[in-house]
């Protein structure tokens, strides 16, 4: 299909157009905005690989809560200035920093281009055409809470954890500013949660 | 590759791009009207017939005033945002079935849907590009560059957030209960009625359901009794304080297409969609209108009735009432499907 093919190339020229935009973007602004752009380009893609329900649920928790988180930390920290002022002092003295990033990349590209050329010639690349296996959404959830339930558990735990992590980090601070109890011996009703000096101080993750 | 088909679905394309222009349009004279009648107003009434053309006089108004912008705004964003907001009012509602099949007495070799695109996924596809219309929001609350307008913005992000997972919660529960995620096979769901008395709508079914997902809905497209982002008394008027001519119209249009498509949406869901009484499958559109438009009157009824939350109280109600309720109801959902299906 021919429009099929140009459909392709438009929303991969926009995926990687938009992708290198966001880290030559000073304002953080607009590299957040790139790359909600960049996500829906990709959703546009997965529509092209006839799955829909893969695109819009791209499109609902990447481009749509995790970029919301995003840009609301970037909005608030109004960084837009500080940013481009640390970036112009920075570039002559990060030569070490450089290097190694430079490196670090190479050794990316090289992995890519063995992991993709390794795929081909084992043989399970792309099937021919679209092999006929359009999935639903009651296969997917079939595959996922049968074959594959221990993984998914699994990561929902992991999830889980790290939300409550984040809601003890975040509201440490709120109990840490209320006034102490006066009398030890009345158990406050913080007293659950256990106080500051025997936690491992460090700072809130809004700030980091 | 042009067959009538495809020029039948392009011409419903601007058809139903049309049709929410004009709503817009008719929502702002019916909400001016019924606001005025609760309040023992007369309402528009100079301009045309009972005032009826009151909504073009405002439109050529807002055209012809002149677009400002706040020095310290930045100019991209601050000309994006009101894109952004309209485009994804449209795109809702591009998934929303609001009819059957029709071939066009005949002139069709095959019966186009009424609906720009039968997606499988819709739900989902209207669930997200709605989430995606918070973006327009932020970014003229934080692009015009006042406190007025941030604030608002902030304010309207967090309630469309915090609702969104009720929103889908109660989505939820009507797709386990169609085993779909198509609107279209949804309405289907919903045809026929039980001991010829009751239509086998899901309202029946989800009572609970539909509570939460009108709740949510109104607090998602930040219409009173919730509509904080634009509490005039403290924050004049919120996310478009800076915003003139135009770029407040795509705003404004914005607002109540997404009225329209929630009502929309909420018919598809829980009234049956094109299904009714008295009147033949092809007519089933007018049965459609009618329902979409009473859940319009309902919202500007409510608008004029119930006063404002407080910020707080909506988080509270949010978080502590509206998303248990709508997880409790999805659980029994789920063990009923199970039993019973």
């Amino acid at each position: 299909m021919a429009s099929d093919l140009i459909l392709f190339y438009a929303f991969g020229a926009i995926a990687v157009a938009a992708t290198l935009l966001v880290i030559a973007q000073s304002n953080p602004i607009y590299s957040v905005l790139l790359l909600i752009a960049s996500f829906m380009a990709l959703a546009g893609l997965y529509v092209l690989l006839d799955a829909p329900f893969v695109a819009v649920t791209q499109i609902i928790v990447y481009a749509g809560a995790i970029m919301v988180l995003f840009l609301f930390v970037v909005m608030l920290l109004n960084a837009p200035r500080e940013d481009a002022l640390e970036a112009s002092g920075s570039t002559e003295e990060s030569t070490g920093a450089r290097a190694l990033g430079l490196v670090l990349a190479m050794a990316m590209a090289i992995e890519l281009v063995w992991a993709l050329n390794r795929t081909r010639i084992l043989g399970f690349a792309f099937p021919e055409g679209r092999g006929g296996t359009s999935w639903s959404v009651a296969e997917l959830g079939r595959i996922l809470f049968g074959n594959y339930a221990f993984a998914f558990e699994a990561t929902s735990i992991l999830i889980l954890i790290a939300m409550v992590g984040a809601i003890t980090l975040a509201g440490r601070h709120l109990t840490e500013k209320r006034i102490p109890n006066p009398d030890p011996r009345i158990p406050s009703p913080e007293s659950r949660i256990p106080s500051p000096e025997s936690r491992i101080p460090s700072r809130s993750p809004w700030q980091a | 590759m042009v067959t009538p088909f495809v020029i039948a679905q392009l011409a419903m394309l601007g058809f139903v791009f049309f049709m929410l222009l004009n709503s817009a349009a008719v929502m702002v004279y019916v909400e001016r009207k019924v606001a005025a009648r609760i309040q023992q107003r007369m309402g528009p009434w100079l301009v045309g017939p009972y005032g009826a053309l009151q909504p073009l006089a405002d439109i050529v108004k807002l055209m012809f005033k002149e677009e400002l912008r706040p020095k310290a705004a930045d100019s991209i964003l601050f000309a994006l945002a009101p894109v952004i907001s309209a485009v994804a009012a449209f795109t809702a509602f591009s998934v929303v079935p609001f009819g059957t099949e029709t071939t066009l007495f005949g002139l069709l070799d095959r019966p186009v849907p009424l609906q720009v695109a039968d997606v499988n996924v819709a739900v989902l596809v209207v669930f997200a590009v709605t989430s995606m219309g918070v973006y327009g929001i932020v970014l003229a609350g934080w692009s015009s560059n006042s406190k007025y307008s941030l604030l608002g913005a902030l304010r309207s992000s967090a309630q469309m957030i915090s609702y969104e997972l009720s929103y889908g919660m109660a989505l939820a529960s009507v797709l386990v209960l169609a085993g779909s995620l198509s609107l279209r096979d949804i309405v289907n769901a919903q045809a026929g009625s039980w001991l010829h008395v009751i239509p086998r709508w899901y309202l029946f079914l989800q009572p609970l359901g539909f509570f939460i997902f009108m709740t949510a809905g109104v607090a998602e497209t930040n219409r009173a009794p919730f509509d904080f982002p634009e509490a005039e008394q403290e924050l004049v008027a919120g996310y478009h304080t800076e915003y003139s001519s135009m770029s407040f119209a795509m705003f404004f249009m914005a607002e109540y297409i997404n009225m329209v498509t929630v009502s929309a949406v909420a018919t598809d869901l829980f009234l049956g969609g094109w299904h009714g009484p008295f009147l033949p499958e092809y007519l089933g559109w007018i049965w459609f209108l009618l329902k979409v438009s009473f859940l319009l009157f309902f919202y500007v009824w409510m608008r004029w009735t119930l006063p404002r939350y407080r910020y707080d109280q909506l988080m509270q109600f949010g978080w502590k009432v509206l998303l248990p309720l709508s997880v409790v109801n999805l659980l029994l959902t789920s063990a009923g499907v199970l039993y019973f299906g």
